[in-house]
């Protein structure tokens, strides 16, 4: 069922679609929210999915076994967020503790491909986080208070757009004005605004490693 | 943030201070890793990466590689049935082969899961930093070592530099004191310290576990333990290496040997928390207040002692609610009703929490001369070839068989549904495996955490059943 798209293709994306989106600097857009805690990584991308030996298409089964009732495409599962209407935006908003549980990129991969450029919650799991980053999907936790404001301004308006400023690290309610902080180390946000990556960083240091490796033997 | 130490240095500090290759300011650290495992299914975008770079892989001798998660565990010595899954592993078997990566595949008889092989080779070793694409790389922490789970870029970031960019976690401990209740084993504790602090209580911690039952413990049980810590969110477990971990080493393949072994050990011996060093958070636990476990809902924290009830609604936080009654309703069991007695379909023994020699020792000692109950299937996976070997040795295939129980051969298996060893929608698993997330054994399977005792009472029942009953 997991789409293989080839080599090619995945050649053509490569990082480059990462690094240009990464250049906005502000997200502004409505959010879809998932008021639940505790999403883990299997219900994000489900294990059956996990089989393409590519980076791309996954998006296509976010939530999967959420969505769609006995894994039918044509069975939605009507009042599920992804599937109404109502809901639209580059913003996932959802409850405390997302992105627990397997380790598998393969969920920040899936969010990103779907159409988010950022999750928010009020806590996420270490491995998720720095998945999220390493592909330029913004984790932004915030307090509990201020998620509670954002489910309920979306709760009356469907269309509250939601405004991230990486550069000034806070986040907006537009329709109130209302907005907090958020935290993300210095390091890796300039690895966002600049397209940057870990790699690049690494392999630019490569001779130090090797002092490192030498002196340690 | 972290412990700034005037005072002593914990295990974790002492590990850590020694794999730091530089500072980034306001940033992380770069940590050297010195093992690095692979599998085939968060492998294969790595490598793809590297190859668009137009890079080889750094140090292809401190990689491991091994197929587990997606292999079927029947007919292994066939060419694997499911066209993505054979592609995948094939993937493996190329990549390995291009950059000189030590694979122990399908047939060759080290494979099995990862952190079930990597401890039984002698690879894993005390003091050692150790990543691998699995968030239960946290096991291999049970000897003393930096152990965790990385996402696949990170993958690919040790396979081109063996580094990785690191921001050093908060530090926990968590003592278990006094001797364990009867029936009770390594399975329980790590379920009650999970339902107690809950599946994200140690989120942003490396978590050291320490107090007398834990030293108690044998080295395969302080792996269940270590294993099941990224259950609660902590970014790795440890524990103090000691006589019981030098023993368990010693003389395993890839340990060191001779002069070389004694150069180690000197230094093993350093690791371990000074007497006077702070964590950031501190959990004292009586042992004597396990129960042996049962998780009723779907994460690793939503477990009680076996013969508790279910939480009731009015237990349950206002903001919890939803999620506990979604959780509930996809299990089909009501708040505040008991599990003991709850029927189940399928017994699952089997993933790299509860694979291991002890545990099949210890599923055979107890069902040795009994039948499985009508209608239950039960299936024992052991984790590794050598497991199996081993098994095979000691006549325990021969008193599961007995039983009626299905040994199949090494791999993930049933823990996360990935192959065709799945358990059928709605119907219910007693399983030894670390997750109960829906669907993690198959579309809208329901699953019973437990340890391997508890599991083997409900195949020799059909339902959850108190082990304590069936000991003198
Ligand atoms: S046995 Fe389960 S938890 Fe362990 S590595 Fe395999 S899939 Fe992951």
């Amino acid at each position: 069922m997991s789409v293989i798209i080839n080599a090619e293709d995945e050649k053509k994306k490569s990082l480059t679609t990462a690094k240009f989106q990464s250049e906005r600097k502000v997200i502004q857009s409505a959010a879809v929210p998932i008021e639940l805690e505790n999403i883990d990584t299997d219900q994000i991308i489900p294990a059956r999915f996990l089989k393409a030996t590519t980076r791309d298409g996954f998006g296509k089964n976010l939530f999967r076994d959420w969505r769609f009732e006995n894994d039918d495409e044509n069975k939605p599962v009507k009042d599920f967020a992804l599937n109404n209407k109502i809901y639209s935006g580059k913003i996932l908003v959802a409850g405390k503790n997302f992105g627990c549980g397997s380790s598998r990129e393969h969920a920040a991969w899936a969010i990103k491909d779907y159409g988010f450029d950022a999750v928010v919650s009020s806590f996420f799991a270490d491995i998720f986080k720095n998945n999220a980053l390493n592909n330029f999907l913004l984790p932004v936790q915030i307090s509990d208070e201020f998620l509670q404001k954002i489910f309920k301004a979306i709760k009356e308006d469907t269309n509250a757009e939601i405004e991230i400023n990486l550069e000034a690290q806070y986040i907006k309610i537009l329709a109130t004005g209302e907005q907090e902080g958020f935290e993300i180390n210095k390091y890796k946000k300039t690895c966002l605004l600049n397209g940057y990556d870990d790699i690049d960083y690494l392999l630019n240091i490569k001779d130090k490693i090797e002092a490192f490796e030498k002196a340690t033997a | 943030m972290s412990v700034q130490n005037k005072s002593g240095l914990t295990l974790f500090d002492k590990i850590w201070e020694k794999h730091i290759v530089q500072k980034i300011e306001d940033g992380p650290s770069v940590l050297y890793i010195d093992t690095h495992f692979i599998h085939e299914v968060t492998s294969p975008q790595a490598f793809t990466g590297l190859n668009k770079r137009g890079i080889k892989v750094f140090r292809p001798k401190q990689v491991v590689a091994t197929a587990d998660h997606n292999v079927p565990t029947l007919n292994q010595h066939l060419p694997i049935k499911e066209e993505l899954s054979r592609l995948q592993v094939e993937a493996l078997i190329k990549n390995c082969a291009e950059h000189g990566i030590e694979l122990y595949g399908l047939g060759h008889p080290y494979q099995g899961i990862v952190h079930v092989i990597g401890p039984e080779l002698g690879v894993t070793q005390p003091g050692m930093t150790m990543v691998c694409g699995d968030s239960h790389t946290s096991t291999h922490g049970a000897f003393g070592s930096i152990a965790f789970g990385i996402g696949t870029s990170e993958v690919e970031m040790v396979l081109a530099t063996q580094c990785l960019l690191q921001s050093k976690p908060k530090l926990m401990r968590i003592n278990v004191e006094g001797e364990l209740n009867k029936g009770v084993v390594s399975k329980d504790i790590i379920l009650y310290i999970i339902s107690l602090i809950s599946a994200s209580g140690a989120t942003g911690y490396a978590v050291e576990f320490a107090g007398s039952a834990i030293r108690s413990l044998s080295m395969e049980a302080r792996m269940t333990i270590c294993n099941m810590s990224i259950e609660m969110g902590a970014r790795c477990g440890l524990i103090a290496p000691d006589e019981t971990t030098f023993n368990y080493v010693n003389g395993r393949q890839f340990a060191p040997k001779g002069e070389e072994w004694n150069k180690k050990l000197a230094e093993w011996k350093t690791l371990f928390t000074d007497a006077d060093a702070v964590f950031d958070k501190e959990i004292h636990i009586n042992a004597k207040d396990i129960e042996p476990m049962i998780t009723y809902g779907t994460n690793p924290g939503m477990g009680i002692g076996v013969t508790k009830n279910i939480p009731a609604l009015n237990e349950v936080d206002a903001k919890e609610k939803p999620y506990y009654e979604k959780s509930l309703q996809y299990m089909g069991l009501e708040a505040g009703s008991l599990m003991k007695g709850k029927k189940v379909d399928y017994v699952f023994i089997g993933s790299c929490t509860n694979s291991r020699i002890e545990d099949l020792r210890m599923v055979a000692d107890f069902v040795k001369g009994k039948k499985k109950a009508d209608g239950v299937e039960v299936w024992i996976v052991p984790g590794s070839k050598q497991v199996e070997a081993q098994a095979q040795k000691e006549g325990i295939d021969k008193v599961l068989a007995d039983a009626g129980f299905m040994l199949r051969q090494p791999g993930c298996s049933a823990c996360l549904g990935m192959n065709e060893d799945k358990i059928p929608a709605g119907k219910y698993c007693i399983s030894t495996s670390n997750r109960n997330f829906e669907g993690r054994q198959g579309p809208n399977a329901r699953t019973f955490l437990a340890s391997p005792l508890t599991a083997a009472v409900a195949a020799i029942t059909g339902e959850v059943g108190d082990v304590r009953e069936y000991l003198n």
